[in-house]
């Protein structure tokens, strides 16, 4: 596989490794039952929060989809079901028709700004801002400029993106600069979420919170929460609800990599 | 590296399609097919036109997703893998290549080169469930699978339902895929409760979704970017014939 990938066989070359962005940390928020903030909503594997803190082990997506399928919902969705009569869900529900109004005028939006970027170049920027100033390594300094940077980034989106076709048929253009609309929204979360961690843990690297020994200094009197941001709606400061980490059996204690 | 590439554009199901002429410039040779294809996308979208639809998802080979005819050959025609791995490094500069998407009455192409590969979705589900004890989740190891039957089924389930097999057959045969997904259950202890439905409700789908029959002439096995074996549809026709003679 790494010879069809780089053209090198590892046996003769050594072989090139370099960090990479995976996945990120954390999720959407679930109750002990896996169920969201929206009654019924169900979330599973690494899409809710509730497995992985600060760091996150390789084949880990398959851990969490079994464990959350095998041993958490089939005992909690049952309940939900028998326990709560819903209505059947028609198309012609209020909130569905504004639901269907907003994406409507949310692709129309997006189709109509006809500006000189494409959507990968205004990705392409956000990427390499978020490597620079909120990746393996970050500091208060680096964190505040990206906070400036992100929604300058997102009024050029906003105004300057190029997105062809239609909005009727497939789309791929369309659904890209879609998803890159959110990612513009989530960056400047993942930096605002940085920057109030005043501690380094696991992936979160704060250079301003080290040991002598260059390694990850946790501060767990001030900081053993899970931050839990509540969106307040577009361009609204959200909310940071904290869920302390309280375990009863085992004690915290810092992993040695040496 | 620069490359002329001929790439089928159809703008849907009902209108007709064409090969338009691109150049992909400054490529390098280190970069994928797909990579190759969005830096040639980027260009297309730059003069405001629209770019080239296709398939693509994890572009590591495990998803099955992308799905292209490049030269002739399902996924660029390298053993053993899928248009996403298929790296630049293989052509020449100055190379022209075609790309065309997967051709079968089965799967209607939706734009350019993405089709609409669901037939492989109904043919999972025709599958029907695994009858599975409820209630406590067993004990690890108590259900004892032979060696072997593992490895078999394992190399069965390694099928990732791209269709290569499908577009690279000349009667747009199925049956390399259905044979995996048929095989990959009906090894195991625990898919043999409905090992009989199962092969005869895969097989009926398969036939009314209009695949064709097979003709054993092994060329789904050559582009297979799983490298699956041809004798799954062996093991299939076994299982079928089984089934069909116990009247099930």
């Amino acid at each position: 596989m790494y010879e069809k990938i780089t053209g090198e066989n590892a046996y003769q070359v050594p072989m090139r490794i370099y960090p990479a962005v995976h996945y990120t940390m954390g999720g959407t928020w679930v109750d002990y039952n896996l169920m969201s903030t929206l009654p019924g909503l169900f979330v599973l594997g690494e899409a809710n929060f509730s497995d992985h803190g600060a760091n996150r082990l390789g084949a880990s997506a398959l851990m969490q989809g079994l464990g959350d399928g095998y041993f958490v919902l089939p005992y909690t969705i049952g309940h939900y079901f028998v326990s709560s009569k819903q209505p059947k869900p028609s198309a012609s529900h209020a909130e569905f028709k504004k639901a269907e109004a907003d994406i409507k005028a949310f692709t129309s939006r997006l189709l109509s700004i006809k500006g000189k970027r494409t959507p990968t170049s205004l990705h392409r920027e956000l990427g390499k801002l978020l490597w620079e100033k909120c990746g393996m390594a970050r500091n208060e300094a680096g964190l505040k400029e990206a906070l400036k940077r992100i929604p300058e980034l997102r009024a050029e989106f906003w105004k300057n993106v190029n997105v062809t076709g239609e909005g009727g048929g497939l789309n791929q253009s369309l659904e890209y600069a879609g998803r890159v609309a959110d990612f513009m929204e989530f960056a400047e979360l993942l930096c605002l979420d940085a920057l109030e961690r005043r501690e380094s843990c696991g992936g979160h690297f704060r250079e301003e919170f080290q040991t002598p020994d260059g390694e990850a200094q946790r501060d767990d009197q001030n900081f053993a929460y899970a931050a839990a941001w509540e969106y307040q709606g577009p361009d609204k400061a959200p909310v940071m609800h904290k869920e302390p980490l309280v375990y009863e059996e085992v004690h915290m204690s810092t992993r040695s990599y040496k | 590296m620069n490359l002329t590439l001929k790439v089928w554009r159809q703008k849907n199901a009902n209108t007709p399609g064409r090969f338009e002429t691109y150049q992909a410039r400054n490529i390098i040779p280190d970069m994928s097919f797909l990579e190759m294809l969005d830096v040639v996308n980027e260009d297309i979208l730059a003069r405001g036109e629209e770019p080239i639809a296709f398939d693509s998802d994890c572009r590591e080979g495990i998803c099955g997703m992308c799905s292209l005819v490049i030269n002739g050959a399902p996924h660029g025609g390298h053993r053993g893998t899928a248009s996403c791995q298929n790296h630049m490094r293989h052509y020449k500069d100055g190379d022209t290549i075609t790309i065309e998407p997967w051709r079968a009455k089965a799967f209607p192409i939706i734009k350019d080169l993405v089709t609409n590969r669901s037939a492989f979705d109904r043919i999972i589900q025709a599958g029907g469930f695994v009858s599975v004890n409820t209630g406590g989740t067993p004990d690890g190891n108590a259900l004892p699978v032979p060696k072997t039957d593992a490895d078999l089924s394992m190399d069965a389930a390694a099928c990732i339902g791209c269709g290569a097999c499908v577009a690279v057959c000349k009667n747009a045969s199925a049956m390399l895929f259905v044979a995996a997904k048929i095989s990959h259950l009906n090894l195991l202890p625990q898919g043999k409760a409905e090992k009989d439905r199962r092969a005869l409700n895969m097989v009926h789908q398969m036939d009314q979704e209009g695949f064709g029959n097979c003709t054993v002439t092994g060329s789904c096995e050559a582009v297979c970017p799983k490298e699956i074996s041809l004798s799954f549809i062996a093991r299939m026709n076994r299982d079928y014939g089984a089934a069909m003679l116990k009247g099930r």
